[in-house]
């Protein structure tokens, strides 16, 4: 009343400019809580790891021994078997990824499309612990009498037999790295498999949503210039998903390099360098699942820990570098 | 005068309230007797009402967790380091429950009579230096036994454990290259073999493997049917796991009164020689962080029952009983428990 001056608005618009104003602050709350909690994570990773920082330092994550015993503690073999892990599955996973998604957006007919792909995005809903159990209870035995079956053999039995004297000096030859170092199935190679498996329907049904986006006129101007339905795939369907395809596979790639459970389960556990693609090996996140609830002493605690900040950084490494590629990688019309 | 009536209020409400807080104990802990302890704490709530609610979250966690006093016992198969007691904010105190044996379980086709091992055989194999079946060390052991010429997969644990303590305790005993090259404790650096998850993951392993050889507790080489080989002890008996030979062995070794102690290698005649306690942890002086003494009342009646009535259900599953001079022991570290330094 005692402002006649200022010129009214009309009360549907103040209305309006009201929840716009307590949307604008949810959502900036909302936001602030995502930052709060990786602020909050660092720190708490950070304080409780530093115990095993300050002893070792960065060289941490460079040093090869890990010894819980005589308390040293370094982390590179398992930097070094979760990058192989996450990577060779991903190099397995997305070239069948992609084909799954081209037949079922391309080539496959309705009836069979929307079943292949809804079974593509119902491997994601499975449990990793089932992941695990199949891979233990399934696919070892079935490596393993593999395996077993070949080296019975005596000539091959030799083989195995000198490449265990090479690892026992601790050496290794191109022919060892593909002899396992036991015939239980378990080790990299099934870990690998298990996880292209689990991150598959990631980038897979990334990737299908994405060919589905890709604008109908642009495949009928490739078909009008008389190209086949290969060339339309391959110089105007995929050029075009590409960042959208590639957004899948960090999708997949940020799934595998944290999975912990199923890889814990098969991965043989094994601390030294990866002698053979069948052997043991072990990823940060596997020495986690291990380690961490019988860790007794505060150094061997705070070293598990430090595994967690490695990983964390490993992760925000690699999806920058991710996206890097992916900034490089999109067309420029559709940036 | 703020002091009196705050005491009389806290005893109005213990009155009411304890008889309600204390009707749950809980402990956290080793995985290893888990199964016993679910047995043991079922039967007291239907003798008694008290509940008591166990987690398996291992050994280390749960020493853990009773030096951060968020349980009111922990339960560990190994006795804790000076060190890590020093940590505690009071004194601990440990009193074993049981006794389990850890045996050499494995999987090898063609051979159905209990195979024999010594305590350097055993080293060796896991230190990599016996990887055939046939290995004349082997086959010297077990005359009469036709042993295939199949390579030897070491099965361990991955996870961090007890039974791998109580498993190096042993080799680094019998063995000097053991103890200077691997050594002690929940997790090693393992010179060969491949890791499976839990007692119940190497079980597995051995199991689906021809060739493979993994130490459990002995409880899981009977549920999955494994076969078992006897270990020689220092009498330089073969003696096969049982409750009996494990029971034995806390009858070769001197208890110290505080119980901490390592049973492996025991001088006993008639002792397995892989063995060991597995222990419930608690604090002496239990008025802490608002415990009422009815609650620390119901966690001394437990214990007590755990080391006298309750060892009825040991050897049903598998652990071998608390010789009787242990159970004394057990009993007067009990009786020493304490509240607001008066007797409990």
């Amino acid at each position: 009343m005692s402002e006649p001056l200022r010129p009214r608005p009309a009360p549907r618009a103040a209305l309006s400019g009201r929840s716009d104003r307590t949307f604008q602050l949810l959502i900036l709350a909302l936001a602030s809580v995502i930052v709060g909690v990786f602020v909050l994570s660092v720190y708490q990773l950070g304080r409780e790891s530093w115990p095993a920082l300050r002893e070792f330092g960065l060289g941490f994550y460079t040093e090869r021994t890990w010894n819980p015993v005589t308390g040293q503690f370094g982390a590179a073999q398992m930097v070094i078997g979760t990058l192989v892990t996450s990577l060779a599955a991903l190099v397995l996973s997305v070239p069948l990824a992609v084909a799954s998604a081209l037949f079922v957006a391309e080539y496959a007919p309705k009836w069979l499309a929307n079943p292949v792909g809804y079974l593509i995005e119902l491997l994601a809903a499975v449990p990793s612990v089932v992941y695990g159990l199949w891979a233990l209870f399934v696919v070892a035995p079935i490596l393993g009498r593999w395996q077993q079956g070949f080296f019975a053999d005596p000539a091959n039995l030799q083989v195995y037999t000198r490449c265990q004297d090479l690892w026992n000096s601790g050496q290794t030859t191109l022919q060892c790295f593909f002899v396992p170092s036991a015939f239980d199935g378990r080790g990299l190679a099934l870990a690998i498999l298990i996880l292209t498996v689990m991150i598959l329907p990631y980038t897979a049904s990334v990737a299908r949503d994405v060919i589905r986006l890709v604008p109908q006129d642009q495949r009928e101007a490739m078909y009008a210039l008389g190209a086949t339905k290969w060339e339309v795939i391959s110089r105007a369907i995929l050029p075009y998903a590409r960042a959208g395809i590639l957004g899948g596979v960090i999708l997949a790639l940020g799934r595998a390099l944290g999975e912990t459970l199923a890889v814990a389960m098969v991965i043989g556990d094994s601390q030294d360098i990866i002698k053979s693609l069948w052997g043991g090996a072990s990823t940060m996140a596997s020495v986690i699942a291990n380690q961490f609830g019988d860790a007794q002493e505060t150094l061997h605690r705070s070293s598990v820990v430090a595994l967690g900040l490695g990983l964390f950084f490993l992760s925000v490494l690699v999806n920058f570098l991710a996206r890097v590629v992916i900034a490089r990688l999109t067309p420029r019309g559709i940036q | 005068m703020k002091k009196t009536l705050l005491l009389g209020l806290a005893l109005v409400t213990t009155a009411t309230a304890s008889q309600a807080a204390a009707q749950t104990i809980t402990g956290a802990g080793a995985s290893f007797p888990y199964p016993l302890y679910s047995k043991m704490f079922a039967e007291y709530r239907k003798s008694t009402g008290v509940s008591v609610n166990y987690q398996s979250v291992g050994s280390g966690a749960g020493q853990k967790q009773i030096t951060e006093r968020t349980v009111d016992f922990a339960g560990s198969d190994n006795p804790m380091t000076d060190e890590a007691m020093r940590a505690a904010p009071g004194r601990l105190l440990h009193v074993p429950t049981a006794i389990g044996a850890v045996v050499p379980a494995y999987n090898v086709p063609g051979v159905t009579q209990p195979l024999k091992f010594t305590g350097r055989v055993l080293a060796d194999i896991y230190l990599g230096k016996i990887r055939t079946w046939n290995d004349r060390a082997i086959t010297a052991l077990n005359p009469g036994v036709t042993l295939p010429g199949l390579p030897i997969t070491a099965v361990r644990r991955s996870d961090g454990s007890g039974t791998t303590y109580v498993f190096a305790d042993y080799l680094s005993k019998v063995s000097n290259e053991w103890k200077t090259r691997v050594g002690v404790g929940n997790s090693l650096q393992w010179p060969t073999g491949t890791g499976a998850k839990g007692n119940d993951g190497v079980a597995g392993v051995v199991k689906s493997t021809p060739g493979a050889i993994g130490y459990v507790e002995l409880v899981y080489a009977k549920q999955n049917k494994l076969p078992y080989g006897s270990v020689r002890n220092r009498a330089g008996k073969d003696v096969l796991a049982d409750n009996g030979p494990a029971s034995a062995a806390a009858q070769g070794v001197v208890i110290p009164a505080d119980t901490r102690v390592s049973l492996t290698n025991s001088a006993n005649r008639d002792a397995y020689p892989i063995t060991s306690f597995t222990y419930v942890i608690f604090y002496r002086e239990q008025r802490y962080g608002g415990r009422t003494q009815a609650q620390a009342r119901a966690l001394k009646n437990l214990l007590g029952w755990m080391v006298t009535s309750g060892q009825a259900y040991n050897e049903a599953l598998d652990y071998a009983k608390l010789p009787s001079a242990v159970a004394s022991k057990a009993r007067n570290l009990i009786g020493s428990m304490t509240y607001g330094g008066g007797k409990l």
